[in-house]
């Protein structure tokens, strides 16, 4: 990784020539925004970034990039970004993906790039509906939505990506909100910094075929009192007034009122790198008894894929140095014909 | 009475027996030695899907067939000369193809009765005279022969009866007049922590030899004189093996890193494990969650300035076809290699088949054309690999090559080369002259080849994107527009067409016209010179020609096909090149098509130029 501390890049570096053709309204401008606005200040040379992406609304992000960028087949965006990432550690490389791309079509991929730890960055637009192809119910949608393919309502439980993460070994599990700005940006910026596989849930509101799937967590009436915004080290306090919070009752998350009874001391204390904590948050996704927990659920260190393929290289040269094939040609049981 | 030494040309040796009895390193150690004491060879490994069958079972014969010579050979022989059979079952499944008058060596002591009734004998084929008549048959017990040299090494009976693959190996040592000692340095190294098994072997080994040349029952030794190859270093090589080197011997002279992304699938596997092993190359080799994975991180790793690979066989491919297509059309390097099994679905792992060349050509959703060429030989994988990788990155374009079980697993005498005698791969990055008015065009393609700029990520000033989206000529936009569109599809196709200018005339072995042409690709290459040399003694008008690329076909091709009164194709498929060439060239070619999982023969392809021409 080579820092630009020289060059001083904008929104607008970031920014390609080419007109973005999402639906108007769609909550992918605004995380298209907060990446041109977070990009310049991460400090690295902008023809180091690589954005892959796979097939749908999300996966044309690429292309309104300023970056290098491949906007592949549905499904296939990991695995072709780990063999950009394999072949090119130097390169920091980011995945646009959706919850059908992600975790349907390409679900095979996303698990396996999880327990491998390579250094990417996925960005999983989670609109929990097919977009592109007009509004089929998708592996993150919920049981019984009517759509022109479930006309009596879907039948099969959803995905919930963090969990599906968890368990497939991610080392960085995130959650941000389409319309959360700022929160955005530094999910963005925590994701870019984590060494190994970041997987990052954005929820994304698609206005035309699942419009106000997250107005619960984003409604101005509501959101306080819906969302547990996650700070590493912190309790984990929510509502308009502060006035509630997430406290253990045997090892069941459950919601007190701050007060006479209870205080911050008897709240959990959020710590990322408590994988039981991080697998208790994932599971209150969506539940009607507990908010929803935005920001960073989980995040450790561990080895890479890309780092281990290197270090084993190194010492095999280390073993053998100055090979050529010419050396394994020669080899073997020879003799001369005259 | 005494042992006489009879001079032959050539032999054809069958070893076969149950999956554990150790048959294809058995047939790998005869092979080694013979290519040593300086024959040719050709060899032809065939053995059962199922790793270990049940014991004793028809369905857990192995066997290695190997054919050498004091002459240019050129197929691992149609029948074999002699017949090992380690247990009834192997009898039972190959006898059938021993001719009158071959030799057939049996262990007796496998010969029990549920054996015999496990390969459906209703008596002992040993003992009953069946097969006194037409063959000449010994009869020995190799397991008690083992068990006597090894009594007392500190090792279980049954440890002891795993060497009798060695014994078997001695005797024919003996009996073709090869050394032991080759066999005995491999089994130290082998076994260099195991001093028992060493011994047990090697004890076995000699056990064998020295039955040859004690006992009486055998009269006569062959000598097979030395083949007179053309000069040159020698050693001998397998068809993957070569396949890998061709691969890493591109990537070190493009200065290229090479990246092989692959799952595992016989018979291409064992590209992947030599690739994996050559970790000092600084070779990166991933072993991916599936198929479509092996061929999408390669062509991530071709995005990024890899030399990129992926592996399989036909099962794979019909896979990977959708990524192929983005290779198409994103215009990256990228090599294919289809190592050919029977099919269709699983179909036959194990056995070789050509019946991918469709699959080749067409099998990928919109016009996705991609260069095809085949090797022919085990020793030949080497250069079309080689040769692969530097079409592929000369022209960025996925270039497809394919093998069969039968080339990547047989071998054959293979004269060293030396790499800095292989054609040049010159491969130069995109830079700052590929801008234009501050932008940089992917797509402004080369005069000449029609390649694109390969533009590493991490350059300045290079930022590009590319995708699946039908790209706008030079600017690399996605665009819809019809116009751009067509001319995208035909400029695709005529990149590839263009191959054809640089390839080398067309090789004619034997004349340039006469009554019939021999026309082939791939592995059935030895099996159509061998019937055409033999036809060609017999006085017969017939010609041979051996196609290396088959997408696209010579440009002096066509020409060449229309100096012959008939063309006959052999494939071992229904008829695929056959299609390719009575469309591109309008002629009533004649097909010659076995699908039985194993290789044409050269009598087969006599027979029937010969009826051909009688007509």
């Amino acid at each position: 990784m080579s820092e630009s501390s020289q060059v001083k890049y904008t929104r607008k570096d970031f920014t390609s020539d080419q007109a973005v053709r999402w639906c108007p309204g769609c909550g992918d401008y605004s995380i298209l925004t907060q990446t041109q606005k977070v990009f310049p200040d991460l400090g690295r040379k902008k023809e180091e970034f690589v954005f892959i992406s796979g097939i749908g609304c999300s996966s044309r992000f690429p292309y309104y990039m300023h970056t290098y960028g491949f906007h592949s087949i549905h499904g296939r965006a990991p695995a072709i970004a780990s063999g950009v990432k394999i072949s090119r550690p130097d390169l920091s490389v980011w995945l646009v993906t959706g919850d059908g791309d992600g975790l349907s079509i390409g679900g095979n991929h996303t698990i396996h790039l999880l327990r491998r730890n390579i250094d990417l960055n996925v960005m999983l637009f989670n609109n929990r509906i097919y977009g592109l192809t007009k509004g089929q119910y998708s592996p993150t949608s919920e049981v019984g939505k009517v759509t022109k393919s479930t006309p009596m309502g879907s039948l099969d439980e959803p995905f919930n990506p963090l969990t599906l993460a968890l368990g497939a070994g991610a080392t960085f599990i995130a959650r941000t909100i389409d319309k959360e700005s700022k929160h955005m940006q530094e999910m963005i910026t925590e994701s870019y910094h984590h060494k190994g596989t970041s997987f990052l849930e954005i929820y994304q509101n698609c206005n035309i075929f699942n419009d106000g799937a997250f107005s619960n967590f984003t409604d101005r009436d509501t959101k306080s009192d819906t969302v547990l915004w996650l700070k590493d080290g912190e309790p984990m306090v929510f509502g308009a007034e502060s006035d509630k919070g997430i406290r253990l009752d045997g090892n069941i998350p459950t919601v007190v009122e701050l007060g006479d009874k209870w205080s911050k001391d008897d709240l959990l204390v959020h710590n990322k790198k408590d994988y039981m904590i991080a697998s208790m948050l994932s599971n209150m996704t969506s539940k009607p008894d507990t908010p929803e927990p935005i920001g960073v659920l989980y995040a450790i260190d561990a080895p890479t894929y890309e780092d281990n393929i290197a270090s084993q290289i190194s010492s095999a040269i280390e073993n053998k140095p100055k090979s050529s094939i010419q050396d394994i040609i020669n080899s073997g049981d020879t003799w001369v014909v005259k | 009475m005494s042992i006489s030494k009879k001079q032959v040309d050539e032999v054809v040796i069958r070893f076969a027996g149950d999956s554990g009895d150790g048959m294809q390193l058995t047939g790998g150690r005869f092979t080694e030695t013979t290519a040593v004491v300086g024959n040719d060879l050709s060899t032809l490994p065939d053995f059962p899907a199922e790793i270990r069958a049940p014991a004793g079972s028809l369905a857990g014969v192995s066997a290695f067939q190997i054919k050498f010579s004091s002459k240019d050979i050129h197929t691992p022989g149609d029948v074999p000369d002699v017949l090992v059979a380690m247990n009834p079952a192997a009898l039972k499944v190959h006898q059938s193809d021993v001719p009158p008058g071959g030799t057939i060596i049996c262990n007796s002591a496998a010969f029990n009765p549920r054996n015999l009734k496990l390969a459906g004998y209703d008596s002992n084929p040993l003992e009953d005279k069946t097969l006194d008549d037409y063959f000449t048959l010994y009869s020995i017990d190799m397991s008690r022969m083992v068990s006597e040299a090894c009594k007392d090494l500190d090792l279980s009976p049954k440890l002891v009866d795993r060497s009798k693959n060695f014994y078997a190996l001695g005797l024919l040592f003996w009996m073709y007049d090869r050394p032991l000692k080759s066999t005995e340095d491999w089994l130290a190294k082998k076994f260099a922590k195991k001093p028992e098994i060493i011994e047990s072997n090697v004890r076995a080994l000699n056990a064998g030899y020295n039955y040859g040349e004690t006992t009486e029952i055998f009269t006569t030794r062959y000598t097979v004189d030395k083949a007179n190859l053309p000069p040159g270093k020698y050693r001998n090589v397998v068809g993957n093996y070569a396949l890998s080197m061709g691969l890493a011997a591109a990537a070190e002279k493009s200065k290229l890193e090479l990246f092989l992304g692959s799952y595992p699938i016989t018979p291409a596997s064992d590209i992947l494990h030599t690739l994996s092993a050559w970790k000092h190359l600084g070779i990166k080799t991933f072993q991916a969650e599936d198929e479509i994975a092996g061929i999408t991180s390669a062509l991530g790793a071709a995005f990024s300035g890899s030399l990129a690979i992926t592996t399989t066989s036909g099962p794979g491919i019909a896979l990977k076809g959708e990524a192929m297509g983005l290779a198409v059309i994103t215009e990256l390097p990228l090599v294919i290699i289809n190592v050919q099994r029977g099919g269709p679905s699983t179909g036959l792992p194990t056995k070789t088949e050509q019946s991918d060349l469709m699959q080749a050509m067409y099998g990928r959703n919109g016009e996705a054309p991609i260069p095809i060429l085949a090797s022919s030989t085990p020793g030949d994988c080497f250069y079309v690999a080689y040769e692969a990788c530097r079409i592929a990155v000369k022209y960025m374009t996925p270039v497809m090559l394919l093998t069969d079980g039968y080339l990547a697993n047989g071998s054959e005498p293979w004269i060293v080369p030396d790499i800095k005698k292989l054609p040049p791969i010159d491969v130069k990055f995109a830079d700052k002259s590929n801008i234009v008015d501050g932008q940089f065009m992917p797509y402004l393609r080369k005069k000449d080849t029609l390649a694109r700029p390969w533009a590493k990520p991490g350059t300045e000033n290079l930022e590009h994107r590319i995708g699946g989206i039908e790209k706008e000529d030079v600017t690399g936009n996605v665009n819809y527009d019809p116009e751009n569109h067509h001319f995208m599809v035909k400029t695709r196709a005529l990149k590839v067409q263009n191959i054809a200018n640089e390839l080398p005339p067309t090789d004619v072995y034997g004349d340039k016209s006469g009554d019939l042409l021999i026309l082939s690709w791939g592995g059935t290459q030895g099996a159509c010179r061998s019937a055409t040399e033999a036809l060609v003694n017999d006085g017969k008008k017939v010609s041979h020609i051996h196609l290396r690329w088959i997408n696209p076909l010579p440009n002096d091709l066509g020409e060449l096909l229309i100096k012959f009164k008939h063309v006959l194709v052999p494939e071992i498929n229904l008829g695929q090149l056959i299609k390719i060439i009575r469309a591109e060239y309008l002629i009533d070619a004649i097909g010659l098509n076995k699908v039985k999982g194993k290789p044409i023969s050269s009598a087969e392809i006599q027979e029937n130029v010969k009826k051909i021409l009688e007509k």
